[in-house]
């Protein structure tokens, strides 16, 4: 974030996804896990998706995933994201198995691929909210 | 209990699509369209006692069937918002048969209408509650509406199944020829190639601009019937033959698997309640709010294995002159989107193809016809089969 102002949308946590949104903003992934099925959930909720259990726990994920769709944005249709086209928008499935709607940043347009590994980036924009994005795992040519 | 042959539509209304209202709303475009299909129809107001609106998406207001049936003289016995986005009007279609077949009413006045353009339908509606889930975990990521939703579903069926930019563009001019055929299309002659498809701006990779629909002014309307009241119809009664309807995620991250949609499950409904196969259809007349929303609904759909929608478009022609005749009004990307009738335009097409009213464009012998309604990003699906 380059001064002024944050003028995106922000979330609004609520009872079910506030340890959430606590989670980045200490920089940690946390993600609801059913305690009766097992299950990794997001995005978080009352209950179970899987088995209809209300017996959830939050746990720590790994924070990496690998890319499951992506797309280049090029023509904002929020105004505030005007200034930031053309962006990445894409679903990442985490290791645990739930997939998210997220960017992808410190990566150029052309090198985004479908399957990437990605690491979970956080990013600050206010003092209260931290979104979570991913960037591309360091390291070795992976396809 | 079957919903086929209990019930026929008799009458369309459909009002030409415009770039901006002028001064029209949407209630008095649907109070127009419902005027029209009740004069197709032979019907007065009085003679209808059922109605069904699918929202416009610009004016959210609370008791649509209320409004309009007090604007119209019309009070039904059966009333309801049909709110499944592009699936409305064949959703509709369903849900009129089933109350007629129910004995509730006989009669069932089906309308949508958007007094809309570009810069309306873009800008950000303010929401008296941002706590559902889309505004809290992604819409802080800046998506481009749905236009984003089908940009990852048309990526990832690029990298699962070698999909091409060509073949995609190919739906997009077929269904232009189309509209070349239909002077109502708001792309009414203005032909495009394959090469002005792929020049055209990317908006959202790997989606150009000439591969997404274009929302506008418009409406639609359509009159389902009991037996009895369609064998007094003025026009050929069009029968429903087959319905099904399924859906699986609002998100497509909650998608299971974003390159295959709920029609694997609700055209195998309608096939089979109709008693016929993909392969006997004279008339395909599908949800095409982009080019890959067509590719993968031809898959789903059963026209052809999952993986291979790419090269069955390039093998079809899929013009009103062609061996697999596909939204012969256009399309929505050629006729333009007006909110939920745009879904409608497919039902309406399908009706005129089926009663011989198609003009310039009419298919020889059309007798059966495959109709998919789709809201959402491939979440909600509704799929008729139409037949004589």
């Amino acid at each position: 974030m380059t001064g002024g102002e944050y003028r995106k949308p922000l979330p609004q946590p609520n009872e079910n996804s506030r340890p959430f949104w606590e989670g980045t903003r200490a920089h940690e992934l946390r993600l609801q896990r059913c305690r009766q099925c097992g299950k990794h959930i997001f995005y978080p909720r009352a209950v179970c998706p899987f088995c209809l259990s209300e017996r959830l726990e939050w746990v720590t994920a790994g924070g990496e995933g690998k890319i499951y769709s992506y797309t280049v944005v090029r023509r904002a249709m929020h105004p505030a994201f005007q200034d930031d086209v053309p962006y990445v928008l894409a679903i990442v499935e985490l290791d645990e198995g739930p997939r998210l709607t997220t960017n992808i940043v410190a990566a150029a347009l052309d090198e985004v691929r479908v399957d990437m590994r990605v690491r979970a980036a956080y990013d600050d924009v206010t003092p209260e909210i931290t979104l979570l994005k991913f960037a591309p795992v360091p390291g070795p040519e992976v396809n | 209990m079957t919903l086929k042959r209990a019930a026929a539509i008799t009458g369309i209304g459909e009002m030409k699509p415009a770039r901006s209202p002028d001064g029209k709303t949407a209630l008095g475009i649907m109070a127009e369209v419902s005027r029209l299909a009740m004069l197709d129809a032979g019907l007065e107001p009085k003679d209808v006692d059922g109605l069904l609106i699918g929202p416009p998406i610009t004016e959210m207001v609370p008791m649509w069937p209320s409004v309009l049936g007090e604007y119209l003289g019309v009070h039904p016995s059966y009333l309801n918002v049909v709110d499944l986005g592009g699936a409305a009007a064949a959703g509709m279609v369903w849900r009129a048969a089933a109350a007629i077949a129910a004995g509730q009413c006989r009669t069932v006045l089906c309308v949508t209408g958007e007094a809309s353009d570009i810069e309306t339908f873009y800008t950000p509606r303010p929401r008296r509650s941002a706590q559902l889930p889309y505004r809290e975990f992604e819409v802080p990521y800046g998506p481009m509406g749905v236009n984003s939703g089908y940009a990852l579903i048309a990526q990832r069926h690029m990298f699962e199944h070698g999909t091409t930019p060509r073949q995609l563009a190919k739906i997009a001019v077929d269904q232009r020829t189309n509209a070349c055929a239909n002077p109502d299309a708001l792309f009414f002659d203005r032909p495009i190639t394959i090469d002005d498809v792929l020049a055209s701006p990317l908006v959202v990779d790997p989606l150009h601009l000439l591969e997404i629909v274009m929302p506008c002014t418009g409406g639609a309307a359509f009159v389902v019937v009991s037996p009895e009241v369609a064998r007094r119809a003025p026009q050929p009664a069009v029968w429903l033959l087959g319905a099904g309807e399924h859906a699986t995620h609002m998100m497509l991250s909650q998608s299971r698997n974003i390159t295959t949609s709920p029609i694997a499950v609700s055209a195998p409904r309608a096939f089979k309640m109709a008693g016929v196969s993909p392969g006997d259809v004279d008339l395909v007349s599908v949800y095409d709010c982009y080019t890959i929303t067509v590719l993968v609904t031809l898959e789903d759909a059963g026209f052809c294995p999952k993986g291979r929608g790419g090269p069955f478009v390039e093998e079809h022609d899929l013009t009103y002159r062609g061996d697999l005749p596909l939204n012969t009004h256009g399309g929505q990307l050629s006729f333009g989107q007006p909110g939920l009738a745009g879904g409608a335009s497919h039902v309406t097409e399908a009706v005129r193809q089926l009663q011989g009213r198609a003009g310039d464009r009419q298919r020889p012998n059309c007798e059966l016809a495959f109709v998919n309604g789709n809201g959402g990003t491939m979440s909600e699906q509704a799929s008729l089969v139409l037949g004589r």
